[in-house]
């Protein structure tokens, strides 16, 4: 059996019983790379020659005793939008092609500190852009279900790799549902934690006040486990809370009965595609069988989150961007006749289209008699979402829904309209807005052998609860691994 | 009869803050230093790269609001101020626009007409940009983001000035406010106070104000001058001539004592201005705006009321000695240690300002402690050294911060009162002027000084001189 | 279609942005600038009169650090990935007020 096919937590436990050695366990991760990879484009980069020398002082540290958690010597992917010191960070965009950051993310130096070994930077929509990683300037990345479809975006890369078992768990970041998405596209487990979990800090912005980093793994243990790795309070991060507990893993032992699920009917309207709602909907009566209470109730507003979200992204998007000029770093253009023409030129030719089509839109909806309209209106409206969501769980413990209206769609199907590639966001944008968890778990596949998630939504800071609830449902049903990961094993 | 034109003058000044750290991150901001030496991440605009406000500029920001009658916001956010341009490493500025720090103040400026109220709008807290320094061998500019992030604060006036002598005035007064505090040390030309001059024309009488210009680069209270009285005129010409006013910002060339407008097709002047996403906002809760109330340094008016009752010192040389923050801390330093305030004030107002106008030097210049003039007083206050030599000393005081009793003792300068010895010079001197002590004995009083001149010369200044005074009535 | 964008406007938000697009790129952004617009317009059929606006989600303040310097002379660091370089500093085109 592949080490690559455990979960992480399972692969860890064997690394502390000796079992295995994290070098072993890195060993067979990049090997799965080679074989996989070449197709399935999950990695930006893959750093061979250090990642070996990484799991070896890992595993002199695990023999040592200095390192006894849970995913010491467990090897891992990283979305290239967190820096990490001496490896390219390019965001999959040319502008930061051969970008090398001089610091290491907070989140992945807390990922050290646990013993991950790190194999590589995992591919994604350029910027954080997209739902599909077709936007990556280093090509798509593949959905290894079925390779003639997209992985979801942004985090297409750490979730593909996660599902083709490259990796044993993958960060990914979701400002408007780029963990989740793909995850459910993917058939892999990813969890967006609450605003201010995981700090922002080696995070490269897209919308600074949605982003949130967050794990990819096989399940919800894998999650959490994780979760309780990098999440920390960090001073360099200003939006960083201060957490009563970062014990996550626990959570995992206690059941659902009890539990108030909410279904929002206006999750379940036009759009979302039948075998995607049956499945979710017969994954709501698993957890109602194991003791929770269902309940059906209208959130309002679903229509404005999309709208809202769009304006808020693009505007920071922005003002994000406006940094990657070609003076301090990033692409230069060769030929140019002075500065604005340099800043002009540089960014034309650094940038992809979709991410030229949002900083065009966030320059609009900002400029000089717009910003009432658009940008404080959509403030506005966050603030509307937010309260709905604060009334709902006042009822609720946790909100039901589709993580996505489909499965993946096909590659090069998404991208001429882009309205209808960010429609596809309806049910995870309003998470990020408001600022709230949300999780994906696998519940099956639909008639093409394509993955379909189901998104639980906490309150603030309730990670615990969608945890145990995932946890809950997964005691039903083995985790599928995909097809060409099967193949392999 | 031609038109009567009143000028009406507002002030944008940026304040760099005194802190030792800058407002985002932890890089030092002392002056100077190779390019790009104190930075990192934060202040380079690196991705991924985020901001922690200091503390300690919310502090100052708050202290200059209050000593200049703001009312302090007490939930104040930060917003985005987007342009490009290679000082501005994430091309866009961290600044206040929405719910700056202080609203709505004002200080008092001495006119030939009275004390007028010149209203402060409003003071918000904001990042300094880097450095372009343009390549002397090369057609490029360089670029130096060691400045990148100092803290600044702007203070916006009302446009309530009406003539260059009011905005010195005005500046005058914010300067020395800002120095008292420990805010900043606000000099002009090394551009830790800078001031941007907004100023528009009307005919007198009118109501209505007219088209503003925004005047840059102004490096002196001289050059404000100058620049105020060459803006004005352009602009009553181009009424005259029956033009209007473009509203523009423009730049001011001192030597060519000229302005042009900064315009340029990239320069939108659309900030798109937005929260900062990454900062939350800042509470100042009553708690807090006391604390920094209770610490709040005496001001300059308190510091004059209690010269003149605790010391006992004429208004003129209170006024003078309270004109620098530097002048009244040195008086007061120097007052604890000799106790001797009169004798401490007449130092400064005398003996100090003639060397600082020969030196052309302003008070912050000043490098003497008031350890080594509280010495040079004792010293001449005991008679140990006669006044000419204390000048002398105190000259070495002045320009190097000499230990007098040191320079005092190595030098010899210790004044001779010992009888016999100038008795015996004192004789000499008779002998060898006898002119001089006919001129005496036949009633002409001065002659004598000559005489005393004579006996100090050969006594090396040393003499006391009601000593010499003595002997030579009694040997005449 | 609601939302009309000028050609003047696409290059005013040009200049704003700095970006600089091929006449194509230009037409299909006017196109989908005016459907995302038209899109972004359905929030004028919320009420939010008297909806104090959210930037951020947790009120969270007062977030700050001492004054203390902590960072060192790290500028072969800083400018590691500078496209243009000398004399320890980045190097544009020349660049004049």
């Amino acid at each position: 059996m592949s080490l690559m096919s455990l979960t992480a937590l399972e692969l860890g436990k064997k690394i502390q019983a000796k079992e295995v050695s994290a070098v072993e366990a890195a060993k067979e991760a990049l090997g799965q790379i080679k074989k996989l990879d070449g197709s399935l484009n999950c990695f930006v980069t893959v750093e061979e020659d250090s990642v070996l020398k990484k799991a070896e002082e890992v595993q002199k540290k695990i023999d040592a005793g200095e390192l006894a958690g849970p995913l010491a010597g467990v090897p891992a992917a990283v979305k290239d939008n967190i820096c990490t010191e001496g490896v390219r960070t390019t965001c999959s965009s040319r502008m930061l092609e051969n970008f090398v950051p001089t610091y290491t993310a907070e989140a992945v130096k807390n990922l050290e500190q646990a013993g991950v070994v790190v194999l590589g930077k995992s591919n994604m929509d350029e910027f954080a852009m997209g739902s599909t990683t077709e936007t990556s300037y280093f090509g798509p990345t593949r959905n290894p279900w079925d390779t003639e479809h997209v992985p979801g975006g942004s985090s297409g890369g750490s979730c593909a790799a996660v599902a083709a078992e490259e990796c044993s768990f993958a960060l990914g970041s979701d400002t408007g549902g780029s963990i989740r998405q793909p995850s459910s596209f993917c058939g892999v487990t990813g969890l967006k934690p609450t605003y201010g979990t995981v700090s922002r800090y080696g995070l490269i912005a897209y919308g600074s006040s949605l982003d949130q980093i967050g794990p990819i793994g096989k399940d919800a243990a894998d999650c959490a486990a994780v979760l309780e790795a990098v999440a920390s309070h960090d001073p360099k991060d200003s939006t960083s809370m201060k957490r009563d507990s970062y014990d996550f893993l626990s959570a995992l032992d206690e059941d659902v009965r009890g539990l108030r699920i909410g279904i929002p009917k206006d999750y379940f309207g036009d759009g979302l595609d039948e075998e995607v709602k049956s499945h979710i909907l017969e994954a709501a009566k698993v957890l109602e069988s194991r003791g929770a209470v269902l309940e059906e109730f209208d959130l309002s507003l679903v229509e404005y989150a999309i709208p809202a979200y769009y304006v808020i992204a693009s505007a920071e998007a922005s003002s994000n961007l406006a940094r990657f000029d070609g003076v301090k770093y990033g692409y230069r253009t060769s030929e140019y006749e002075g500065l604005h023409n340099m800043y002009k030129k540089s960014r034309s030719e650094g940038f992809g289209p979709e991410v030229k089509r949002r900083i065009m839109l966030g320059s609009f909806v900002l400029s000089s008699g717009y910003y009432d309209a658009y940008y404080l209106k959509a403030l506005k409206t966050k603030a509307l979402i937010k309260q709905a969501f604060d009334r709902a769980f006042e009822k609720y413990d946790v909100i039901l829904g589709p993580a996505a209206p489909t499965t993946a769609p096909k590659l090069g199907e998404s991208l001429s309209d882009p309205l209808k590639m960010y429609l596809g966001d309806i049910y995870t944008v309003s998470v990020n807005l408001a600022g709230l968890p949300g999780i994906t778990v696998p519940c099956g596949t639909d008639g093409k052998r394509l993955p379909i998630g189901m998104q639980l939504i906490g309150d603030c800071f309730q990670e615990r609860k969608i945890l145990r609830a995932a946890h809950a449902y997964e005691q039903t049903r083995a985790y599928t691994h995909c097809p060409l990961a099967a193949e392999q094993v | 009869m031609s038109k009567q034109y009143e000028t009406v003058i507002g002030l944008e000044v940026h304040v760099e803050l005194a802190t030792k750290t800058k407002i985002f991150c932890s890089c030092s901001t002392e002056f100077g230093g190779a390019p790009n030496t104190h930075t990192c991440p934060v202040c380079t605009g690196m991705p991924g790269s985020l901001p922690v406000l200091n503390r300690q500029v919310v502090e100052y920001a708050a202290a200059v609001g209050l000593a200049t009658n703001c009312s302090i916001t007490r939930k104040c956010k930060f917003d985005r101020k987007n342009y490009f341009y290679p000082d501005n490493p994430q091309n866009y500025q961290i600044s206040q626009l929405y719910e700056p720090i202080c609203r709505n103040g004002y200080v008092e400026i001495d006119t030939p007409s009275g004390t007028k109220k010149i209203g402060i709008h409003e003071i918000h807290m904001e990042e300094d940009a880097g450095k372009l320094i343009h390549d002397e061998w090369e057609d490029c500019s360089l670029v130096d983001f060691n400045r990148s992030g100092v803290p600044l604060i702007e203070i916006v006036s009302e446009p309530d000035m009406r003539s260059a002598d009011e905005v010195i005035a005005y500046l005058d007064k914010l300067r020395l406010i800002i120095q008292y505090l420990g805010a900043s040390d606000c000099k002009l030309q090394e551009g830790s106070m800078r001031a941007d001059v907004n100023l528009s024309v009307r005919e007198v009488g009118s109501e209505k104000l007219g088209t503003r210009t925004e005047m840059k680069n102004l490096n002196s209270f001289k050059a404000i001058a100058r620049a105020i009285e060459g803006e004005k005129e352009r602009q009553i010409e181009l009424l005259e001539m029956g033009r209007p006013v473009i509203q523009e910002t423009r730049r001011w060339d001192d030597n060519k004592e000229s302005s042009h407008a900064m315009r340029s097709k990239e320069d939108a002047q659309d900030y798109r201005y937005f929260p900062e996403p990454d900062l939350p906002p800042v509470i100042i809760s009553d708690e807090w705006l006391e604390e920094i109330k209770a610490r709040q340094p005496e001001l300059r008016t308190e510091k004059l009321i209690r010269y003149k009752k605790e010391f006992d010192i004429p208004d003129y040389d209170a006024q003078i000695i309270t004109s620098s923050k530097k002048m009244a801390d040195l008086f007061e330093a120097t007052t604890a240690l000799c106790g001797k305030p009169k004798k401490v004030s007449n130092w400064l107002m005398v003996e100090t300002m003639h060397l600082m106008k020969e030196h052309d030097m302003e008070a912050d210049d000043l490098k003497f402690s008031p350890e080594n003039l509280a010495k040079l007083i004792d010293l001449a206050d005991a008679g140990t050294i006669n006044s000419s030599v204390a000048k002398e000393v105190f000259e070495k005081v002045f320009l190097d911060d000499i230990d007098p009793d040191q320079y005092v003792e190595e030098h010899g300068l210790k004044t001779v009162s010992d009888e016999g010895a100038l008795r015996s010079v004192i004789e000499q001197v008779i002998a060898s002027n006898p002119q001089s002590v006919e001129d005496y004995r036949n009633g002409k009083e001065k002659a004598i000084g000559f005489l005393v001149g004579q006996t100090m010369k050969a006594m090396k200044g040393k003499a006391n001189p009601g000593l010499v005074n003595q002997i030579l009535k009694e040997l005449l | 279609m609601a939302n009309m964008i000028s050609d003047e406007t696409m290059e005013y938000v040009g200049i704003l942005a700095k970006l600089e697009l091929s006449d194509e790129e230009r037409e299909q952004a006017k196109k989908d600038m005016e459907q995302m617009l038209d899109y972004i317009d359905m929030l004028n059929t919320l009420n939010t009169d008297g909806v104090e606006p959210m930037s951020h989600i947790f009120p969270i303040h007062n977030v700050f650090r001492e004054d203390v310097v902590e960072n060192d002379d790290e500028h072969e660091k800083i400018l590691a990935n500078a496209p243009a370089a000398k004399d320890g500093a980045f190097k544009v085109p020349k660049t004049v007020e």
